[in-house]
């Protein structure tokens, strides 16, 4: 028995260490080495000499960081909020439909998010061109001036907020119409027996019991948004990226452009810092709400 | 319910309906108008008004997309780096899901929280440290640069670890009480009962490598070792402002991830709603 025993720790071992192995070299390690070097003047590649804290003195006072910070919680205001209603909207609209009828059109729902970001990227910049852009002809025939989307600090953003709803709704969707199918048909059954209307229904029904899975969805939403850097990037491109820089951006241009790893890396510990505080604060509060719900 | 409000909510119900419809059109439409754009000639692309239809059609775009431009190459570094980065990251992962699931071993529960924990961290932000550890390698431009850093999905060994914890514990008993060694029944009792989880999660870790970006982008430098989601937006000369050949590019860069998701819809998505009911 007691050779059984080591045999299955020994067996696991084996199991779990291609795992830890690439874990260790590819997680455990970067993320040590991130800390560490915040605080030098490492170039990208190579050592520096220990700074303290001076990269992150820097910080308050260095005003790229300071629109980096702002066009993240920016891009995180517009998308993530209006995002998440528009993608329960379009899954209660889904949810209607029946059989094949329903699945191609969720399917038209869901394809843009299945689509490399650069797809995505070329699709837009061709249909909102300035020049040739079918949106600008549509501009024109209501008699709105054409827009320089991508070349307009003011129109930036938002631009890229909405293109960026577009592209990722599908996901949310998919996960509004599991909870939609989860609530028990009963329950609105019960509801048209009591002569419940249709908005009472859905204030009354469908949203408290819709609410942990759109808890769910801002969640994730709102982290992966604080994590953006792809499309606003490529869309920068040939436009005005130091206007349009967010948080990683910013690591990139200070590691990649200017050469100053250990900068980069006081900016990127910043955007872990917050990543893991909002995901931690996430936790705890659907944590209590599921308390008191249940 | 009188028979008035039941009529009126009829017609409400038609014209939800039609506004969903018509809403998908919509949103789907921005994908239509690049495959339909190219199919035309540069000069109908161009044409100052909206032609929903090309009046010439042509595959011309195509033909130079696949015989003048890298986009071949571009494809092949696709598929190996995402084919290695699924089958090393879906075995890794099943095999550590399957012993914290299954075995005891020392310090199983430190390694299940440290997964849990990494859960929460966001990747962008090791992009210098990732960049360093490659190029020490001598990675850089390379498969196995570009693999390396994908490696990490913790969200794929929680979901086999709760799909092995879900196997009742009397087939490994009935498996022991007959002396089959571990590796047998990992082999033939674990893995071939949960088939369908592994497919499914097969096909979005792929997807996800074929989309991934910003790594992918920073690895390499020489236009021939680029994915074809990098190569697409960074060779621009290859191109140039000719818009039909650039959303011919899209759409090929696209095609490969859009018909697997449209032959294996039932898989894509739940494999998207096991990893993120496991997010909350």
């Amino acid at each position: 028995m007691l050779r059984n025993r080591r045999n299955e720790a020994f067996f696991a071992l084996v199991l779990v260490a291609p795992f830890v192995a690439i874990y260790g070299l590819v997680f455990v390690y970067p993320t040590i080495k991130l800390f560490m070097i915040s605080f030098t003047d490492a170039p990208l590649i190579g050592d520096g000499n220990y700074v303290g804290l001076e990269n992150y003195l820097r910080l308050p006072s260095d005003r790229r960081f300071g629109t980096a910070l702002w066009n993240t919680a920016y891009f995180v205001l517009l998308t993530v909020i209006p995002g998440t209603l528009a993608a329960f909207a379009i899954a209660l609209g889904v949810n209607r439909l029946a059989g094949r009828l329903q699945a191609a059109i969720l399917a038209l729902f869901f394809l843009p998010y299945i689509l490399p970001v650069s797809v995505v990227y070329l699709l837009w910049d061709w249909t909102l061109n300035f020049q040739f852009g079918i949106a600008m002809y549509l501009f024109d025939m209501i008699g709105l001036a054409r827009i320089p989307v991508f070349k307009s600090t003011a129109w930036f953003m938002p631009a890229v907020g909405v293109i960026t709803i577009w592209w990722t709704a599908g996901f949310s969707i998919l996960l509004f119409l599991a909870g939609l199918r989860a609530i028990p048909m009963e329950i609105y059954e019960a509801a048209a027996l009591d002569n419940a209307g249709r908005w009472s229904t859905f204030r009354r029904i469908t949203w408290p019991l819709m609410w942990p899975i759109t808890a769910l969805v801002l969640t994730i939403q709102l982290i992966s948004q604080l994590k953006i850097f792809d499309q606003v990037y490529l869309f920068s491109t040939g436009g005005r990226p130091n206007d349009n820089v967010v948080m990683v951006y910013y690591v990139f241009q200070r590691a990649f452009q200017s050469d100053q790893g250990g900068r980069a890396a006081a900016v990127a510990v910043v955007l872990f810092v917050i990543v893991i505080v909002v995901s931690v604060l996430n936790f705890q509060l659907t944590r209590l709400s599921g308390g008191r719900g249940r | 319910m009188t028979e008035t409000t039941a009529r009126r909510l009829n017609i409400i119900a038609l014209i939800t309906t039609v506004l969903t419809i018509l809403c998908a059109l919509i949103w789907a439409f921005p994908l239509y108008w690049a495959v339909v754009s190219s199919l035309k000639p540069e000069d109908e692309v161009v044409r100052p008004y909206i032609e929903l239809w090309p009046e010439t059609f042509t595959v011309s775009h195509y033909v130079f997309a696949l015989t003048q431009t890298e986009i071949g190459r571009w494809y092949v570094n696709s598929i190996v780096t995402a084919a290695a980065v699924t089958v090393l990251t879906v075995s890794s992962s099943l095999f550590c899901g399957y012993a914290i699931s299954q075995l005891n071993f020392p310090f199983r529960n430190v390694l299940w929280w440290l997964i849990l924990a990494s859960f929460m961290v966001p990747m962008q932000a090791l992009i210098v440290n990732h960049f360093e550890l490659v190029a020490d390698l001598g990675l850089i431009n390379t498969w196995s640069g570009i693999v390396l850093p994908q490696l990490i999905h913790p969200v794929i060994i929680i979901v086999y670890k709760q799909f092995f914890d879900g196997v009742p514990k009397d087939f490994r008993e009935a498996a022991v009480m007959d002396s089959a060694s571990e590796w047998r029944i990992l082999t033939r009792v674990y893995i071939p009962m949960n088939w369908g989880v592994t497919t499914a999660l097969s096909i979005v870790c792929f997807i996800w490598s074929w989309n991934s970006f910003l790594w992918p982008f920073l690895a390499v430098t020489k236009t021939n070792m680029m994915t074809i989601t990098v190569g697409i937006t960074q060779v621009n000369d290859a191109f140039g402002v000719y818009y039909a050949r650039q959303l011919t590019a899209a759409v090929l860069a696209g095609l490969p991830v859009a018909l697997a998701y449209l032959i294996f819809q039932r898989r894509v998505t739940e494999a998207i709603t096991l990893s993120a009911g496991i997010k909350g």
